[in-house]
């Protein structure tokens, strides 16, 4: 039996529904919010904190400090991991039955997905907004414009979205929570893979080889470019932001797909 | 030990040894992650040796501490997580009804920790020495370095068997991962204390018993035979032991109660 024609208005209405639900129960689950916020906030006080001494080493130079230096990290690392926790909710969902029940009702499957996006964009707000916060109770300098901040928080947003599909995909793939280290690890692998510690000439060795190809490298060297008022990058990191974005919308409209077809 | 203690212990060893060994869930990222970790920290941090006042030229020999720290950790997960399980499905019930003496079950409960903590000092150790980390304490440091990695790592294990049965629960006990993550973020982890310029953080970390843990390792790494940092990581240790093992034990009792 067919059900009724998708619409745009159905597409949003869904989408609505679901992001309401998950940051319903993400921001009244202190199990849910409370690691989200707490672990962008240890990794900045650990990295900006304790590495401060770094800014120190021959050849580092970095005009805004070591604090905004890290800032940058962790703020896109905070918007990668809070689209693998969005898919660890959708995980969840699958687990507990839940999501078969989205995908019977929903008139347009697709705003399911993005739905979940959405969610994890509100997510990735409140935590920005928490340790821009931080940051700035900490000391840091920003000597980029409004209009710099404004393009590092859109290159935040863009690895968010991009990192809520990938884990979209591999969510409705696997449709249990097992499935969180195969979310987790490789977004964990590719960020820790950039220049995290120092910027990339100052890496050596294998760490540098990988580094120099890794497309996160370009991210977070924009990132530190919009925060110390010399952007750099630009073209090359939204390029690679909106590509990332595009491969893994496929990657979690095919997972979509296999949830349909396992009923 | 009475005969029949020795045998109670026995059984739950054998049976928690065999538990992790099966579970290669366990052992593996409790290997690889710690691992991964140090390669890319020692790749990044290289130039942090030629800070002055850094205790060695090499970030890999510095480095190679904290494996056994984040190894320590995957303790708390594993054997909590056990006892949790253990608790969630009755088994602790039907223990309950068997003569079974509480330290019996503690006791044995913490055999797959020392397993664990030896499979990882070795691996973590063979890595380390052979990506060309030294060892100043010589081939006697080797048994001393996995003496301490047991140590910790049994430690730790207590505190997971703790949690597990003050809260019942596995979800509980994985809960806990991330707030013994910040003992270890909070630490002289990535840099000595010496070097730790920002003030809270010096202080925090002084503070921090993680940070003479890892001094103690580095000592045997980086200095050689140094009694005091080894006396101290050791103290440490056991007294995290001893502050488990009597927190388990009374959580023991309430848990045995309410069955």
């Amino acid at each position: 039996m067919n059900g009724p024609a998708p619409t745009p208005a159905g597409f949003r209405a869904v989408a609505l529904a679901v992001a309401g639900r998950n940051l319903y129960n993400f921001l009244t689950n202190p199990s849910f919010i409370g690691p989200a916020l707490a672990f962008p906030f240890f990794f900045f006080v650990s990295f900006a904190g304790g590495l401060s001494a770094v800014s120190g080493v021959p050849g580092f130079d970095f005009p805004s400090g070591y604090t905004a230096f890290q800032f940058v990290f962790v703020l896109l690392q905070s918007a990668a991991f809070g689209g693998v926790f969005t898919g660890f909710a959708i995980a969840r969902d699958f687990e507990t039955g839940f999501a078969r029940r989205y995908l019977l009702a929903a008139s347009n499957r697709g705003g399911i997905v993005a739905g979940y996006a959405l969610a994890a964009f509100v997510r990735g707000l409140i935590i920005w907004v928490f340790l821009t916060a931080v940051a700035l109770v900490a000391g840091m300098r920003i000597d980029g414009s409004g209009v710099d901040l404004f393009g590092l928080y859109t290159l935040a947003a863009l690895v968010n979205f991009a990192a809520t599909m990938w884990a979209a995909g591999v969510a409705m793939r696997v449709r249990s929570i097992q499935g969180g280290p195969l979310m987790q690890f490789p977004t964990f692998l590719v960020l820790f893979l950039a220049p995290v510690y120092v910027p990339l000439d100052l890496l050596s060795g294998w760490i540098h080889a990988v580094a120099s190809v890794n497309p996160v490298t370009a991210l977070l060297e924009a990132g530190r470019g919009f925060i110390s008022g010399d952007p750099v990058l630009v073209a090359t990191s939204f390029a690679i932001a909106l590509a990332l974005a595009a491969l893994f919308t496929l990657w979690a409209r095919g997972g979509l797909r296999s949830a349909e077809s396992a009923g | 030990m009475s005969g029949s203690l020795r045998i109670q212990v026995g059984q739950l060893a054998r049976r928690s040894v065999l538990r992790t060994l099966r579970q290669p869930a366990q052992i593996v990222p409790a290997l690889v992650f710690p691992l991964f970790l140090l390669a890319v920290n020692t790749g990044g941090l290289k130039d942090a040796t030629n800070l002055p006042g850094f205790p060695t030229d090499s970030y890999l020999t510095f480095a190679l501490a904290v494996p056994f720290m984040q190894g320590a950790l995957f303790s708390v997960m594993n054997s909590g997580t056990d006892l949790a399980r253990d608790i969630e499905t009755g088994f602790l019930n039907r223990l309950a009804l068997t003569p079974l003496r509480g330290a019996a079950l503690l006791s044995g409960l913490l055999a797959g920790s020392v397993l664990l903590g030896l499979i990882q000092a070795a691996v973590y150790l063979a890595v380390g020495l052979i990506a060309g980390a030294e060892l100043a304490a010589g081939p006697a440091g080797v048994l001393v370095i996995v003496a301490l990695s047991v140590t910790i790592t049994v430690a730790f294990g207590s505190v997971g068997l703790f949690a597990a049965l003050r809260f019942g629960s596995g979800e509980a006990v994985q809960g806990l991962f991330p707030v013994f993550f910040v003992f270890l973020f909070l630490s002289s982890m990535a840099l000595p204390l010496d070097l730790l310029t920002t003030d809270w953080f010096h202080d925090v970390a002084a503070a921090n018993p993680v940070s003479y843990l890892l001094a103690a390792f580095r000592s045997l790494l980086i200095e050689g035979w140094e009694p005091g940092p080894l006396a101290l990581g050791f103290g440490i240790a056991l007294a995290i032991f001893a502050i488990g093992m009597t927190a388990a034990s009374a959580a023991l009792k309430t848990r045995l109660v309410r069955t």
